[in-house]
């Protein structure tokens, strides 16, 4: 299995940075992965009060530098926190979403993709 | 418009044809890329709209999600959150990515698909087992809304940034390099009307040259026939004063 990770075209990995309810409901439904050969050999972090933002980026940095993760979900809120290293991704591979958490609701104004996209509209 | 925004070349006939064949293929490749520009701008609204619409369900059905993972939680207990964490192994949903062609531009877009076995399979045995199966449901539900979106933003960023250049051919193509080959054209051609000009010159110039020469020498001839001092020579083409030698 740690195989299939290095050979492009083969099944990719799904990323979660999220507190820790996100990240639990996500493993549930079948995403986590540990490998011991990549850094880091978890394909989740749990971000809760006491996480350091310097960590986020890490995390995410590595993430995007991986290279058998194609889609990465943060929670929005954690985004908001690490929104500088996200806007700088602009390649389309891994894609990065952004959900919602428990304790705050979806805002479609503060999201990277959809400011992109409203921008292209044109404000409607 | 001097000699800056030109191509740099020697006003012949040669260059004439070969220019013209210039403007005919980046006219042609004007056309053809504008064509894709549309068709490319077509599809990127069309997927503005389907990502719009998907980013409002995702809300919905990550509440649901939520909601379920709060329900389980009270009938397995706490620690079920401790328990999920620590036995992670090997992922069992995992995404596949598929190209699709629009207009020559590559899309990628990812589909999941399930491998191996659950590894909660015996979570929540005790207790809760029927909250945690609707919770995985859930997510797994969610996960695949949300492999869709992903997938709906790369061919998003791609096209994006596919439409930009293709923008920006079309714009240098339209507003610099046509301009230039037709200001060349236009330059080779006054040119080439020149020389024919200067040609046409050169040669009237010779001819009353020609003439007035001829004329001097004429009217000398004939000053020197009047004198005496010349005896013409029998002119052999003239017929009359030749007589017949055989009959």
């Amino acid at each position: 299995m740690a195989l299939t990770g290095n050979i492009p075209g083969k099944g990719k990995l799904i990323a979660v940075i999220g507190d820790e309810d996100t990240c639990v409901g996500f493993l549930l439904g079948g995403i986590g992965e540990v490998n011991r050969a990549k850094n880091p050999n978890l394909n989740f972090l749990v971000v809760d009060r006491n996480t350091v933002t310097s960590e986020i980026e890490d995390t995410f940095r590595a993430f995007l530098k991986r290279g058998d993760i194609d889609i990465i979900l943060i929670n929005q809120n954690i985004a908001e926190r690490v929104r500088h290293v996200i806007d700088v991704h602009k390649d389309p591979i891994p894609a990065v979403l952004e959900i919602p958490s428990k304790d705050n609701p979806y805002d479609p104004s503060k999201d990277s993709i959809m400011r992109r996209a409203r921008g292209v509209l044109g404000g409607d | 418009m001097s000699g800056k925004d030109r191509i740099n070349i020697f006003p012949s006939r040669m260059a004439l044809t070969l220019l013209k064949g210039r403007l005919k293929a980046a006219q042609t490749g004007h056309n053809l890329l504008k064509k894709k520009a549309d068709a490319l701008q077509l599809r990127f609204r069309q997927i503005l709209k389907r990502i719009i619409e998907t980013k409002q369900k995702m809300g919905d059905i990550m509440k649901d999600a939520q909601f379920s993972l709060a329900e389980a939680k009270f009938a397995v207990g706490n620690d079920i959150n401790a328990v999920v964490l620590q036995n992670v192994t090997k992922a069992q949903t995992k995404v596949r990515t598929k190209k699709d062609n629009v207009a020559g531009v590559n899309l990628p877009s990812f589909e999941c698909y399930q491998d191996g076995s659950d590894s909660y399979e015996l979570a929540g045995l005790s207790r809760g087992g029927q909250q945690l199966a609707k919770l995985k449901k859930n997510y797994a539900r969610a996960i695949e809304l949300l492999v869709e979106l992903a997938s709906l933003q790369t061919s998003f960023i791609t096209l994006d940034e596919v439409i930009k250049i293709t923008n920006r051919r079309v714009n240098a193509l339209e507003h610099v390099v046509i301009p230039k080959i037709e200001r060349t054209l236009a330059y080779v051609t006054s040119e080439l009307d020149e020389m024919e000009r200067e040609e046409f010159y050169r040669l009237k110039k010779i001819q009353e040259k020609k003439k007035q020469i001829k004329d001097a020498r004429e009217k000398e001839l004939a000053l020197l026939k009047a004198q005496g001092l010349i005896i013409e020579s029998a002119n052999i083409l003239e017929d009359e004063h030749d007589d017949d030698i055989l009959f």
